[in-house]
């Protein structure tokens, strides 16, 4: 089974898959500090739902991710003051306009079961530089993020009390998530994505002692969980994106309940 | 040389709460608001950190002036891995400060400190920042007299050139902690 990760055929869909699998779990750490998680899952569909545009239309996979990404942020803002409820009608939308342009365009139906389900064997070059054109500045802004967005957080008021340019890092953050959102949707699945990026933090975050560790260990969970999701889809025939969450959600959910059991032992 | 300098300011929300307010801060000073229940207090701290709405007069502030803002309930998440010492560090504030009773929560998350031990390393993380104005509103919620005494002595170890503007409902804690107070019951304008 090891074998099939060193597949020179399998290489590109499995550094993808990697490259995901270490940047959206240290997204969802953040989306939870901000109570922002559903808003995940609400960017993914808009995010979605234009590249389907975008390949019904001939668009690149680059130009179709960054306007799905731009319109998903604008909608992130417009909808702010409506929380959650906000997030669901983005999700709402993005879903509607998904499904309607996959039924009315030949292009798009493939693509349209690909973004819901996941097509990480099939992904390609352009797919491959998409994300790693996001992963890289995500991962090199997370140390100047981690200090300004959690004390927006824990200290909300400060930014406003010394007129700090606090747009610079709240903006960057929305827009360089649904970046990567849109472009690991794209390889990996709605679903899948959305797994990584809520599933690995809530796993950890019950027992780790501090926000650095949690980032480490929510990556690892991710890393772990897409490496079997991989091995186990391509081994056993099975659609990568329903397997990816099934073993996300059994090691996240054995995560809290052994923490849990510690807990109560000591 | 004074910090921050109020002259016949009013303030509010969609209406003026309190008007006519005029006092200054200076460098190193501790200074006390009191007032009845609902008659403003923290709405002025809030107005001074762009929170609540300034209606008239004018605010001078010191150039570049770095201001923290302890709020009543500072906020807390549950279930949130975030230790004392990264806490902390979100405000850069200096560590070497540290009382022993804090210094012993400084590997501790922060969700799992009781309400009065985050109390206290939410006013320190304000105290120990490079910030020349601290605003800390009730400071003492949550504290026992043990916390009290502690509060104290943070505020008299702070540095020396930083001001304070304090609400509390506690008066012998006010009368304790500042260098000048000021009542602000007569100038709210439930009328206006």
């Amino acid at each position: 089974m090891m074998d099939l990760l060193f597949d020179p055929l399998f290489r590109l869909p499995l550094l993808i898959g990697l490259c995901a699998s270490i940047v959206l779990p240290l997204l969802g750490a953040f989306l939870h500090a901000r109570e922002e998680w559903l808003a995940a899952l609400g960017v993914a569909h808009v995010t979605a739902a234009a590249q389907l545009v975008g390949a019904a239309l001939g668009w690149p996979l680059l130009a179709s991710g960054f306007l799905g990404a731009v319109i998903a942020v604008a909608a992130k803002q417009l909808s702010a003051q409506q929380g959650n409820l906000g997030y669901a009608l983005m999700m709402l939308a993005g879903w509607a306009v998904l499904y309607l342009v996959a039924a009315n365009s030949s292009l798009g139906e493939s693509l349209g079961h690909a973004l819901s389900d996941g097509q990480i064997f099939l992904v390609g070059k352009e797919q491959f530089i998409a994300i790693l054109l996001v992963s890289l500045p995500f991962v090199a802004c997370i140390p100047w993020w981690s200090q300004r967005l959690l004390r927006a957080r824990f200290f909300s008021g400060y930014e406003q009390a010394n007129k700090l340019p606090a747009w610079r890092w709240h903006g960057s953050f929305d827009l360089l998530s649904a970046l990567l959102l849109a472009f690991s949707t794209a390889s990996l699945g709605l679903m899948a994505s959305f797994a990584l990026v809520i599933l690995p933090a809530w796993a950890v975050f019950g027992w780790s002692t501090s926000w650095k560790q949690s980032l480490v260990a929510s990556v690892i969970i991710g890393v772990i969980s897409y490496l079997i999701a991989f091995m186990i889809a391509l081994s056993e025939d099975q659609p990568f994106a329903p397997v990816q969450v099934a073993i996300l959600l059994t090691l996240a959910v054995l995560s809290r309940l052994s923490h849990l059991v510690i807990h109560r032992i000591k | 040389m004074s910090l921050l300098h109020l002259q016949d300011i009013t303030v509010g929300y969609q209406k003026p709460i309190l008007a006519r307010v005029t006092f200054q801060v200076k460098k190193g000073e501790v200074l006390g608001l009191s007032g009845s229940n609902g008659c403003g207090k923290s709405t002025l701290l809030k107005a001074l950190s762009g929170e609540a709405r300034i209606f008239s007069g004018i605010v001078t502030k010191l150039p570049e002036l770095k201001i923290s803002l302890q709020k009543q309930h500072p906020p807390r998440l549950a279930d949130f891995p975030l230790s004392a010492h990264e806490y902390l560090t979100l405000m850069a504030a200096d560590k070497a400060m540290l009382p022993p009773r804090l210094e012993l929560l400084r590997h501790k998350r922060v969700d799992s400190l009781s309400g009065g031990q985050f109390q206290l390393l939410s006013i320190f993380a304000c105290l120990a920042s490079p910030s020349q104005l601290v605003l800390l509103d009730e400071p003492t919620n949550n504290l026992d007299p043990a916390g009290v005494s502690l509060l104290l002595e943070m505020l008299k170890n702070r540095r020396p050139e930083q001001g304070v503007i304090l609400i509390s409902h506690d008066h012998d804690f006010v009368h304790a902690a500042t260098t000048r107070q000021i009542d602000l019951t007569t100038l709210h304008c439930s009328d206006l």
